[in-house]
């Protein structure tokens, strides 16, 4: 049967078992919304903003490891959602974002909401498309779950112009696709995983250091085994949270920028390195020179191999999916007879544990300023350490990735790579609805929070019951806290002037809010929050926090990890 | 270093673009890039001549190879290849230069393939030095116009960029 480009799209979202698409209609996508109203196969959820719709689908994403799906119209509509996928493609999340375009014989003519979408997203996205033939429609869709899902996943865009979701043409979804430009390792090289077992074996200083793949590949359960199995130390980047239970004794917490002591210290010190799906990121081990190490080795897995030696040379690279490969390596090391030299290995820890002792998170639990630490202490203990946490940027994403300890992946959902501000709710919204029982915390920023605030309708007519902690520290904290040790204390524009009652802002948009001012009651408000009484509600938590904390440990840029200030 | 890498690529609206911006947005050398289609109309084949310190033309080629539109990705340096570049070039032929140009042409095996009764253009292929080494050899004030291709490469022997 012949059907017309709109329904063909919204076949094709249905052919890939899509549950939410989030989106913004307009001229462009007209002929589209017209056909998803008449379906009932997957719920299309109306943001504010197209930003967050593409963070929303992001979150999904993230925390199902499904594709995320956004749609958006033509012109100012794809360019307000480039933020959104330039995040998504700096984290490597799948997702799929359709387009309108103006009509085929328009683009060029400088027409009404024309912008060269292609043109302006080539850069943040793993691959996009423009389709000028109605009959290239739905293969092209498929192909674009397809790259968007395997290999190191990133966002891919169709951009479809209004003429073509009229034509018509045969729909036939295709089952399989295969491209011969496009075909991922997954398998690693078996020659270079038995090297990198022997090196391990003979390791006397080894460390684990696990990134983000771990997580995107749901590899979790094959890093604790590896860890577990050899006793060896792990540390995890802020995108790997959760890969290895934080509440295990071998967790030395995260490394890098806002990294633990013993972490840093213990990366710079092993002589025996295996990086897991990390990319050696420049927040992570700061100046390549100050990193380097004559006598330590790096084995490097990863799935794209120009994450690998990019910034560090490493001597032994294996390009592969993390949990094949790990896999791999288990099976070779229960089978060997080799064993790590265990008086090396105790020594080792002991070392890690001196370091571990210099305590280097402690904050001042006397205060009676509220401190952001103590509240996303009490956010663990309160959630059970059960919740998804969500975040925006700035040291209130960096106190919640060092005090809320995750046992358990894809339960931290923040912006690593682009460092996006206004991520952190709309993404939350993502995460709620892909898990509609479970508890779903934004912890956020008063500066973040006004990027995508009138996401707050959206959670409203959705019925999405998240809360927000709100660490409201009237300063663009992260800012302040560079001005105050790099600036000499010349605070340009980082003070939140006019903040609005954010109560009252929550009320307004039909939630429930509530101001807490001394330590003594932000258990009860967090009880309160997640209570079941609340369940059904979006809560709003205006935390009003010490305006002159900082964010400790620090390497400061440039510095190598054994450089920290430490409190 | 300079390196000389062909590129398969799927013949896709976009495709020279995409090459293009990855080389942009990194901050790599381009110092020429060479594009057409192949006897596969479905393939467009590019060379790609680049300069950068051995960390670099790795990256180089990995990024490239990443590009969902990519088939195949050849670093002709590492091994024997050929390379050839065609210029035209312009040049006054008046008066004494007349012959003069003619004899330069010929004994670097240029064709003159324009005549006017003021100037040449000569045809000229070669690799990227020998052109240079005509350009050189001419008067400065003799030459009106040039244009080049930039650099087409090919492996030696039965070494083979296929699909
Ligand atoms: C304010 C701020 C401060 C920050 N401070 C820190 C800090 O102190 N410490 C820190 O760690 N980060 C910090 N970051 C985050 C940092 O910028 C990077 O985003 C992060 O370190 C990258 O994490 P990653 O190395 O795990 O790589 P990711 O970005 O998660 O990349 C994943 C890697 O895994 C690979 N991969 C994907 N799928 C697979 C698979 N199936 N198999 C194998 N490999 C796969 C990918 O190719 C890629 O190389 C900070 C960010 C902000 C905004
Ligand atoms: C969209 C965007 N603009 C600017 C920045 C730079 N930036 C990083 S952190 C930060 C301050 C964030 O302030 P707030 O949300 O109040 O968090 P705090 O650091 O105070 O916890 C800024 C401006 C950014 N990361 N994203
Ligand atoms: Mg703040």
């Amino acid at each position: 049967m012949e059907l017309t480009g709109a329904e063909i799209t919204v076949r094709c979202l249905a052919e890939e078992n899509v549950e939410y698409v989030f989106g913004y209609p307009g001229g462009a996508v007209l002929n589209i919304y017209d056909e998803i109203y008449k379906q009932d196969k997957f719920k299309h959820v109306l943001v504010r903003h197209e930003q967050a719709a593409v963070h929303a689908a992001d979150g999904y994403a993230r925390a199902t490891g499904r594709t995320g799906v956004a749609l958006v119209t033509s012109g100012p509509g794809a360019t307000n959602a480039v933020t959104g996928i330039a995040t998504a493609y700096m984290d490597s999340i799948p997702m799929v974002v359709i387009s309108g375009q103006v009509p085929t014989p328009a683009i060029g003519m400088d027409a009404f909401q024309e912008v060269d979408t292609v043109g302006i997203t080539r850069p943040c996205v793993k691959h996009n498309f423009l389709v000028k033939d109605i009959r290239d429609l739905a293969s092209t869709i498929k192909k674009a779950f397809y790259i968007a899902s395997t290999g190191r996943p990133g966002p891919v865009l169709v951009d479809i112009p209004k003429d073509v979701t009229q034509f018509r043409a045969e729909f036939e979804y295709p089952r399989n696709i295969s491209l011969r430009s496009y075909n991922p390792v997954t398998k690693g090289h078996s020659g270079q995983i038995k090297r990198a077992v022997q090196m391990l074996l003979s390791a006397k200083r080894p460390m684990i250091y696990a990134g983000g793949g771990v997580i995107l590949s749901d590899a979790a359960k094959q890093l604790t085994e590896l860890a577990r199995l050899l006793g060896f130390p792990c540390t995890n980047t802020l995108m790997g949270l959760g890969g290895f239970p934080a509440s295990d004794p071998l967790s030395v917490g995260m490394l890098g920028m806002h990294g633990t002591y013993e972490a840093n210290m213990a990366v710079h010190h092993s002589d025996v390195l295996i990086a897991i799906g990390a990319r050696f990121d420049d927040r992570v081990i700061g100046n390549p020179e100050h990193f380097y190490q004559e006598e330590r080795q790096i084995i490097h897995i990863d799935i794209d191999p120009s994450s690998i030696s990019k910034r560090v040379r490493v001597d032994v690279p294996i390009v592969g999916n993390v949990p094949e490969v790990l896999t791999e390596m288990i099976k070779l090391i229960k089978a060997s007879k080799e064993k790590p030299d265990q008086a090396a290995l105790k020594t080792w820890l002991t070392q890690i544990e001196l370091w571990r002792s210099r305590d280097c998170l402690k904050y001042d639990r006397s205060s009676d300023i509220i401190k952001p630490q103590f509240v996303l202490e009490k956010l663990h203990e309160v959630t059970k350490g059960d919740a998804f946490v969500t975040s925006d940027v700035g040291q209130h994403q960096m106190w919640a990735a060092q005090f809320y300890k995750f046992d358990k992946p894809r339960r931290w959902i923040n912006s690593g790579g682009l460092g996006t501000m206004g991520f952190g709710l709309p993404a939350a919204m993502g995460v709620q609805l892909a898990h509609p029982d479970a508890m779903v915390a934004c912890v956020t920023g008063e500066g973040s929070i006004q990027m995508n605030i009138q996401e707050l309708a959206t959670c409203k007519q959705f019925n999405i019951p998240l809360k927000i902690i709100l660490l409201n520290n009237r300063y663009l904290g992260m800012v302040r806290q560079w001005q105050e040790f790099f600036y000499g204390e010349r605070y340009a524009e980082s003070y939140m002037d006019t903040l609005p009652d954010f109560v009252k802002l929550a009320e307004a948009y039909g939630h429930a809010g509530r101001r807490i001012d001394n330590p003594a009651e932000v258990e009860d408000a967090l009880k309160w929050a997640f209570s079941a009484e609340m369940k059904e509600k979006l809560v709003f938590l205006d935390f009003r926090t010490d305006q002159t904390e900082n964010v400790y440990p620090m390497i400061p840029g440039g510095k190598g990890l054994s450089e920290m200030i430490l409190v | 270093m300079r390196h000389i890498i062909s590129l398969l690529m799927e013949n896709e609206a976009g495709a020279l673009s995409r090459v293009a911006g990855l080389f942009s947005a990194r901050g790599y050398n381009i110092e020429s890039l060479t594009v057409a289609p192949t006897e596969d109309a479905t393939l467009s084949r590019m060379t790609i001549v680049t300069r950068g310190s051995d960390e670099i033309i790795e990256q180089i080629t990995k990024q490239l190879n990443k590009l969902v539109d990519t088939v195949r990705v050849v670093d002709l340096s590492d091994g024997g290849h050929i390379e050839r570049e065609l210029m035209l070039v312009k040049v006054r032929a008046e008066g004494i230069l007349r012959e003069e140009m003619k004899r330069m042409s010929d004994i670097f095996r240029g064709r003159i393939i324009d005549v006017t009764d003021k100037t040449y253009t000569i045809e000229m292929t070669g690799a990227g030095h020998k052109l240079d080494a005509f350009l050189g050899a001419l008067d400065k004030s003799a030459i009106l116009e040039t244009v080049r291709t930039g650099a087409s490469g090919i492996g030696r022997g039965d070494r083979i960029l296929k699909s």
